[in-house]
């Protein structure tokens, strides 16, 4: 059997934590055999995706939105904490930015759905610049602390300044604009299953553009820079420029996640910069394992799901979290995804 | 001038909070290298329980001021030995993760037991006048908190330099393998170094009682101040904690004063300033 050149993500180091006996499964296996059975699988969810629309009800359409955009909205943390090793608590900034200036541009500016969801993609991807700006000067508690008080600041503008974002009333009246494309295509998004093969679109697209970041040798500097930054410095690569880089694209799919919120919901509030909110995305990546790429995606599947049917018996899903975190974090700590790979070579 | 020298006392009174709670956080990143998220929450669980305490003993607020943040110690008895404890193997993040988990529970805790709405308590009969101050009449209360701050932080200094347990935290936090080579029992000192930082947040928290609504959303306010008052004084530096709170409770003071747009950001950008130009703080070491 080939030999493998086991990445550096996956590598054996002080913080072995990710799921080391992936050189259990891939050793064992054929290499391409396992390719062969993951793209069957993407093709099979992909297909289920499509198709749910015709066969469930409005509700799980509408649940499956919302794992779709807490996917993005993890994905972008987790670039920034699996990948980098920077904890932000305060991603929801970057999340409501999205939110309120797609908001603001499909109530003021323009009719069409792309460029308003683009817009406010842009712009929080912006904030992200100025933001990360500051925060990437630091490492570790700094960062964490910084970003949860930049968290807070946009969360207290968007209760203040209320000729913008409406204070606590909120954006009300955000149409759901129409899907236009020049040259002459306009679809009509106000139907649940036409938005919702909209974001379906987005977020593969999405997704698979982060997949290849993620796989580019940017993404393996990245791996190495949280790995032993000295001696990626060491090598010459200015580290704080590829964090600040790292946090821009961070920003970038957490503000796409806020941005097809705003026309689905219609509405944008406060809460949606809440730090109970940047804690979204955290305990879903846990959930799913921080260290794989679809963990996020698998987390925020469960997190939404279990959030749902916790929310029927109390009010208190927080504390339920708060508990589960605590399980995670002492017991589990791979998350689901990397426990399950764990069992997998524990086998052999 | 008299304005200012008022409105200075106002601004010193309410550092005085904020030192407490800034000392505890600092006292624990300083000692077991944690930054604990949760402190904002032991602060309102200290307000709370004390106000718990207050009802079930009679309604006596210096006898809740007793009980109170001595429970509060042993919730961080609880948090630290069972469940930190656990974490300090892995890397910082898992740790800060840890603690953000408790803030979760105790906030929705503290939702459920006491509900959502604000809670409020008379002043403390002896303490309910003002005093003319400067031709302005200033609550005894506040006097009485200036005052208190500064022995708190007397006492603090001197367990510190003067006792042999306090000699053994100074000496763990520099160098914890050489203390734990000479025979300081490293973990049980961590856990009582945690606890006496979560006794002060909840001092902090009973003490803000009477002039502060007790509602769950204090801790998450409280945590931003104290961080930004810890990293001005220099994290694990109680002295400049001590500094910082007074700087950062002035400002907030003259921040009303004159620039009431910007008084949150005036903290930030104090603390912006002292990371760009002395990241260790005011007081704090340069870090190897």
């Amino acid at each position: 059997m080939r030999k493998r050149r086991t990445p550096v993500f996956n590598s054996g180091s002080r913080q072995a934590l990710h799921n080391r006996a992936h050189l259990g499964v891939v050793g064992g296996l054929n290499e391409n055999r396992l390719k062969v059975y993951k793209g069957f699988g993407l093709i099979f969810l992909i297909a289920v995706l499509m198709v749910l629309p015709q066969v469930a009800s409005r509700f799980y359409v509408y649940i499956t939105l919302q794992i779709l955009m807490l996917s993005l909205f993890a994905l972008g943390f987790n670039f920034l904490f699996g990948y980098v090793g920077l904890l932000s608590f305060g991603h929801a900034a970057f999340y409501a930015t999205g939110a309120y200036a797609t908001g603001l541009i499909l109530k003021n500016a323009s009719t069409s759905l792309i460029p308003g969801v683009l817009g406010g993609t842009l712009i929080a991807t912006l904030l992200a610049l100025i933001i990360g700006f500051f925060c990437v000067r630091h490492t570790d508690v700094y960062f964490s602390m910084l970003t949860l008080a930049f968290g807070m600041m946009i969360y207290s503008l968007a209760w203040k300044w209320r000729e913008v974002t409406g204070g606590d009333d909120g954006l009300i009246g955000i149409p759901r604009a129409p899907l236009e494309i020049p040259g002459g295509l306009r679809v009509s998004m106000r139907a649940m299953p036409n938005y919702y093969y909209f974001v379906l679109a987005i977020s593969v697209l999405a997704i698979f553009l982060l997949y290849t970041i993620v796989k580019s040798p940017f993404g393996l500097v990245l791996q190495g820079i949280r790995e032993n930054p000295g001696r990626v410095e060491f090598a010459g690569i200015p580290i704080k420029r590829y964090r600040l880089l790292a946090f821009v694209i961070s920003g970038f799919f957490a503000g796409l996640a806020g941005a097809l919120l705003a026309p689905l919901e219609n509405t944008v509030a406060p809460a949606v910069a809440d730090w109970t909110k940047s804690s979204e995305p955290i305990l879903a990546s846990l959930l799913g394992g921080v260290y794989t790429f679809a963990g996020p995606i698998v987390g925020s599947a469960l997190f939404i799901l279990l959030k749902e049917s916790i929310v029927r018996r109390t009010e208190y899903w927080l504390l339920v979290y708060g508990i589960i975190l605590l399980a995670i974090l002492i017991g589990l700590r791979g998350g689901i995804v990397g426990a399950v790979f764990q069992r997998k070579g524990k086998k052999k | 001038m008299k304005i200012l020298l008022f409105q200075g006392l106002v601004g010193l009174s309410e550092a005085m909070y904020l030192w407490l709670v800034a000392a505890g956080l600092s006292l624990i990143f300083g000692v077991l290298r944690v930054l604990n998220f949760a402190h904002g929450s032991l602060y309102m669980l200290g307000a709370y329980l004390t106000f718990y305490f207050f009802g079930l003993l009679g309604g006596n607020f210096w006898l809740g001021l007793v009980v109170g943040p001595i429970f509060v110690a042993g919730i961080g008895l609880l948090m630290e030995r069972f469940f930190l404890r656990l974490v300090y193997r892995l890397e910082v993040a898992y740790q800060l993760l840890l603690t953000f988990a408790f803030v979760l529970i105790f906030n929705d805790l503290v939702k459920l037991i006491w509900g959502p709405i604000y809670q409020a308590l008379p002043m403390p009969s002896g303490l309910n006048d003002s005093i003319v101050l400067l031709s302005r009449a200033y609550p005894a209360y506040n006097l009485f908190i200036i005052i208190l701050g500064p022995l708190i932080a007397l006492g603090l200094w001197l367990l510190l330099e003067k006792t042999r347990w306090g000699r053994l935290i100074v000496a763990s936090a520099s160098d914890k393998e050489m203390a734990s080579a000479l025979g300081v029992n490293v973990p049980r000192l961590y856990t009582r170094v945690f606890m006496l930082g979560a006794w002060l947040a909840a001092l902090g928290g009973a003490l803000s009682i009477p002039i502060r609504p007790v509602s769950p959303g204090m801790g998450e306010t409280i945590i931003i101040e104290a961080f930004i008052v810890a990293v001005i004084g220099g994290l694990g530096s109680l002295k400049g904690a001590f500094v910082g709170a007074i700087l950062i409770g002035l400002l907030h003071a003259y921040g009303v004063l004159f620039l009431p747009v910007f008084e949150m950001a005036l903290a930030f950008m104090l603390m912006a300033v002292v990371l760009i130009l002395r990241p260790w703080g005011l007081f704090g070491t340069r870090e190897t």
